[in-house]
């Protein structure tokens, strides 16, 4: 394998990371039942947050704090609206994401193009070392690294954990679930405050390190709701979540990768359009069963894995409010 | 009972203080005098026949959005696809601008023809997604707004560059002819526009009211499935809706191009479609009330206007405002429903009865949740 192709895929694992941690963010939330539109707006706001507070505070770590409170809070507004007050996730979301873009342009606007800190890539003891997986995926900034532990950890506690099975409950059964004692809106509280921190880290992840800096209109502006579209072509499951977000990071470098080439005469704007096209594409696919009808083409042994992988229900009780 | 009456009042100005306080604590944030941008808003606002005329130009477009979204709120759609409905009616607006040799009455007539025709047709595309392909109404108006976007920045910068070559900033100007006439140099308004914007208002009031379509939108938009139980054919209804919606839009979007700037440029909708929601959320299914919030956001646009020549402020303030009235409306009402035990209240909030687009209640088939998913 050559270097600039081991560049390239290095380069698609490092911009593909805000959007792996923002999907499992959203997954967590999702999967208590609750839905977070707000990403969009929260991804612009944590970014700027951080990296004022980190220019502030000369201090990178205390930015990603600040950028992960403000994530946690957005979340929080909205388990709170739904929960104590009866208000629409999907209104207050909406409200949400307008907003705290707005927020972050206005409070942002004399730090825009100023240049301050940024996590520098590291490449990662031992492991870096490794044939093309090293230069791959173990040559970048912390977020990369932490991100690896998120995707393991998320899929342990969903999927191999007592605590992970309450957390599905409430989001598919809510009421069998309290019947059995689980304590449901406090744990839709518990979700939306840890996820609502990841989607502020993935903010920070932009602002800090894969785009540094804050700008007017924000580099990130349309990635939530890429990131909200992942989460269900992911099917809520981290290990689809994660390869939904590289697969789409992996054909934003391919179309700049286009741009670049000589030989080929595609406009260059209309290439912006390709990662919403494909987003219609890939929901289509996950919506309309034509996937269900691929596989039956498969011989039958394949059918039952990769049915089971590509599963997509949503949780049952997701955007729905719980009442005893 | 007075003080429940008393406690009512207080509540229902609370969102807007709570607003406005949030919004002083954040020009304060960035080192801005709140005192001068409040001066200067009302300046932006009041200061002249001009200025004015400018509030009424914010308010055609998002008038007629804001109408269009009871239709689709109406029957239960999250629309958010309305701003590239604008987006698309602009450009089919300014292709007959830029290519159609007509007598102007004519010409003005075929252009907002063919903006409602784009307009709608960008409409029906989020309708054919979501009610034969499964995709959320959400998902697929975010992903056909980025599109009509892109498609806009494509035709500036290629095909219908000014001739002394593209900066991707706009078309060259429209001919004199192609474009809405102002009432009057002092009072800079199209007349045209104004009637279209009554007459939707109105229009639309009366047939969600007085019609069997409204009564067959209404029904779907409550209960889709007793809905088609009963015979409402909802898949129709839902579409109808989402192609008026686009089809009003689409006026909005040729307004921008053949009044408000006379070309194509990128980002021509301004974020009016979004802001239509906003107020949408806020008033429910009401047309008239919708109007008439409206034109209040229109004066926080207006308003705006000068913040940046003068303070240097960014203009993003006035979405701020904006916002945050949504939010602690929605909030507010919450608390009062709470605090009031009253059922009827939390009836009235319009928002909740209105628009819940929970995927048990939004839902067309019975497959269908915020994500679509391939079984029930």
């Amino acid at each position: 394998m050559n270097d600039s192709l081991l560049n390239i895929l290095n380069s698609v694992v490092g911009t593909a990371t805000p959007l792996v941690i923002a999907g499992l963010g959203e997954t967590i939330i999702e999967r208590a039942g609750v839905v977070n539109l707000a990403l969009d707006g929260s991804l612009a706001l944590a970014a700027m947050v951080g990296f004022v507070v980190a220019l502030a505070t000369s201090s990178v770590l205390v930015g990603v704090i600040a950028a992960m409170i403000v994530g946690a809070l957005i979340a929080l507004i909205i388990a709170a609206a739904d929960i104590e007050l009866k208000q629409d996730q999907v209104a207050v979301g909406f409200v949400l994401t307008l907003l705290a873009a707005d927020v972050a342009q206005f409070l942002g606007q004399d730090y825009t193009r100023t240049p301050g800190p940024t996590l520098l890539s590291a490449p990662f003891p031992f492991l870096s070392d490794l044939p093309i997986v090293g230069k791959v995926f173990f040559d970048h900034d912390p977020f990369v690294y932490v991100s690896y532990i998120l995707i393991f950890g998320t899929w342990y506690w969903l999927f191999r954990t007592r605590g992970g099975l309450a957390h599905r409950a409430i989001g598919e059964r809510p009421a069998a679930a309290f019947a059995r004692g689980t304590n449901v809106n406090r744990l839709r509280y518990l979700y939306c405050i840890i996820g609502g921190a990841l989607v502020g880290l993935a903010g920070a992840a932009y602002s800090l390190a894969v785009k540094p800096g804050w700008s007017t209109p924000p580099v990130m502006r349309g990635d939530g709701w890429i990131a909200l579209a992942i989460v269900i072509f992911g099917g809520w499951h981290p290990f689809r979540v994660v390869l939904g977000a590289y697969l789409f990071a992996g054909l934003r470098a391919l179309s700049s990768a286009i741009q670049r080439s000589p030989d080929i005469q595609i406009p260059l704007v209309l290439l912006n359009g390709l990662p919403w096209l494909l987003m219609i594409v890939t929901l289509v696919l996950v919506s309309s069963g034509a996937i269900e009808r691929l596989t039956r083409l498969l011989p039958r042994p394949l059918q039952r894995m990769t049915r089971s992988f590509l599963r997509s229900d949503p949780p049952a009780a997701l955007g729905t409010r719980f009442e005893k | 009972m007075r003080d429940r009456i008393a406690v009512k009042l207080a509540l229902n100005l609370l969102p807007i203080v709570i607003s406005l306080a949030l919004t002083t604590l954040l020009i304060v944030a960035v080192g801005s005098d709140p005192r001068a941008v409040l001066e200067n808003s009302i300046e932006g606002v009041f200061r002249s026949t001009v200025t004015l005329a400018a509030v009424f130009n914010f308010w055609i477009p998002l008038a007629l959005c804001s109408v269009g979204l009871v239709v689709t709120f109406t029957a239960g759609l999250w629309n958010i696809g309305v701003e590239g409905q604008m987006a698309m009616g602009a450009l089919f607006a300014s292709w007959a601008a830029q290519y159609l040799v007509l007598p102007s009455p004519l010409l003005i007539g075929v252009e907002i023809a063919l903006a409602m025709l784009g307009g709608a047709a960008w409409a029906a595309l989020v309708g054919v997604l979501k009610l034969r392909l499964g995709v959320h109404e959400i998902f697929g108006g975010v992903a056909l707004n980025a599109l009509a976007s892109v498609l806009t920045i494509y035709l500036i910068s290629g095909p219908w560059q000014p001739p002394e070559g593209g900066s991707a900033q706009a078309t060259a100007p429209f001919p004199t002819d192609a474009l809405l006439p102002p009432l009057s140099p002092d009072f800079p308004v199209n007349a045209l526009a104004l009637a279209i914007v009554a007459a939707s208002v109105i229009g639309i009031a009366l047939a969600l009211r007085g019609t069997r379509w409204g009564l067959h939108l209404r029904a779907t938009g409550k209960n889709p499935r007793s809905a088609l139980l009963l015979g409402v054919p909802t898949t129709t209804s839902a579409m109808s809706a989402l192609v008026v919606c686009g089809a009003i839009a689409g006026i909005a979007g040729a307004y921008r191009v053949l009044f408000t700037y006379a070309s194509l440029r990128p980002l021509v909708t301004g974020g009016i479609g979004f802001l239509a929601l906003l107020v949408v959320l806020l008033v429910g299914a009401r047309a008239v009330w919708a109007a008439l919030t409206a034109l209040g956001f229109a004066v926080i646009l207006g308003g705006s206007t000068r913040l940046k020549v003068a303070l240097q402020l960014d203009q993003s303030l006035a979405g701020v405002l904006q916002g945050l009235i949504v939010l602690t409306v929605l909030l507010v009402n919450g608390f009062k429903a709470r605090l009031l035990r009253d059922p009827g209240s939390e009836i009235a909030v319009p928002p909740a009865a209105t628009i819940d687009i929970s995927p048990a209640a939004s839902s067309l088939t019975p497959s269908d949740s915020l994500d679509q998913g391939t079984s029930p």
